[in-house]
């Protein structure tokens, strides 16, 4: 009885993330900090590639708290979680591209 | 004997998840909050995007951004966002006062986080550089300081939970407001980063 309790909130653990899960997590976080950091201070590329290179770390860094800090894929809810991230991802991808296509190629005004 | 033992245990079993059932609707709830937020700063992303480059003769992104305090600023938010997570880790373990220890080191880097963001505001205003100076310069408050705004009510609402967890200790209901709280912290680091890379490293590039 005491061994199966002990099964169940281990089981209850898991899905809260361990030390391990939330070391890995800060980790890969720092990591994803400094690598856009120094190619942006040392000058080590330019223009059109560092500006994807640090998006692409700055996307990398969300996924990492989604997966590592906020265990988005655990839990009862994961697929209502994740089905409504999806909608508001797209929501504000629409937003943000939308309106800097509108005021970067369609001024008329000048 | 053994029947009527297993019923009582089923509907206490059951109970439990009829309740547990609502602790985790209202974490969804929240969710669905984070993401409304998430438009909220997106809109504002878009609008700092849209603006930065109409400096108006003021001060530049180059001129005014000192990158090592906002590399400290960055390092102290990551860390406290996995401290916030050390701070659940405690409270699954049932330690309340590891859990409440975790807390206070997450709310003192957070606080220390606005201390270094206000400092760099008020330096920036000592330059002339205000919110009405230059179209970049609203947008970059507006963002910059919507952010820091949501920083700061998370360091109320974690000093809120901290002294009802001393009252209450860990029950279903402060276990869910400290899943919430800490789920809002790390967002509060998403944010941040997006920050870090659009107005601060996309500023001096």
């Amino acid at each position: 009885m005491a061994q199966q309790h002990h099964g169940d909130s281990a089981s209850h653990d898991a899905s809260h993330g361990s030390l391990k899960s939330y070391v890995i997590g800060f980790l890969l976080s720092i990591v994803l900090t400094i690598i856009p950091v120094a190619a942006v201070m040392n000058h080590m590329l330019e223009g059109k590639p560092l500006l994807i290179l640090i998006l692409a770390m700055a996307i990398l860094q969300f996924a990492v708290q989604l997966v590592f800090f906020m265990h988005l894929k655990e839990g009862e809810n994961a697929r209502w979680n994740i089905m409504a991230l999806i909608l508001g991802m797209i929501i504000l991808l629409t937003i943000v591209a939308g309106s800097i296509w509108i005021m970067t190629y369609n001024q008329v005004a000048h | 004997m053994a029947q009527a033992h297993a019923a009582a245990k089923g509907g206490h079993g059951h109970h439990d998840h009829g309740h547990h059932d609502l602790e985790s609707m209202k974490t969804f709830g929240f969710w669905l909050f984070l993401i409304t937020d998430c438009i909220l700063f997106g809109t504002l992303f878009a609008t700092y995007i849209v603006l930065r480059g109409n400096t108006n003769g003021g001060p530049t992104p180059e001129e005014l951004f000192q990158m090592p305090m906002i590399l400290a600023e960055t390092f102290i938010l990551l860390t406290s966002s996995f401290t916030s997570g050390l701070a659940v880790l405690a409270m699954h373990q049932g330690k309340v006062k590891q859990l409440i220890g975790w807390l206070i080191v997450t709310a003192l880097l957070g606080a220390s986080f606005i201390g270094l963001e206000i400092y760099e505001f008020v330096h920036m205003v000592h330059e002339g550089a205000t919110i009405s100076t230059s179209a970049f310069l609203s947008g970059f408050f507006a963002l910059v300081g919507t952010h820091g705004l949501h920083v700061s009510l998370g360091l109320v609402w974690m000093i809120g939970l901290m002294i009802q967890l001393r009252r209450r200790g860990i029950t279903p209901v402060t276990k869910r407001k400290v899943e919430v709280l800490s789920l809002y912290w790390h967002f509060l680091d998403v944010v941040w980063i997006f920050v870090l890379t659009v107005v601060y490293l996309m500023g001096v590039m």
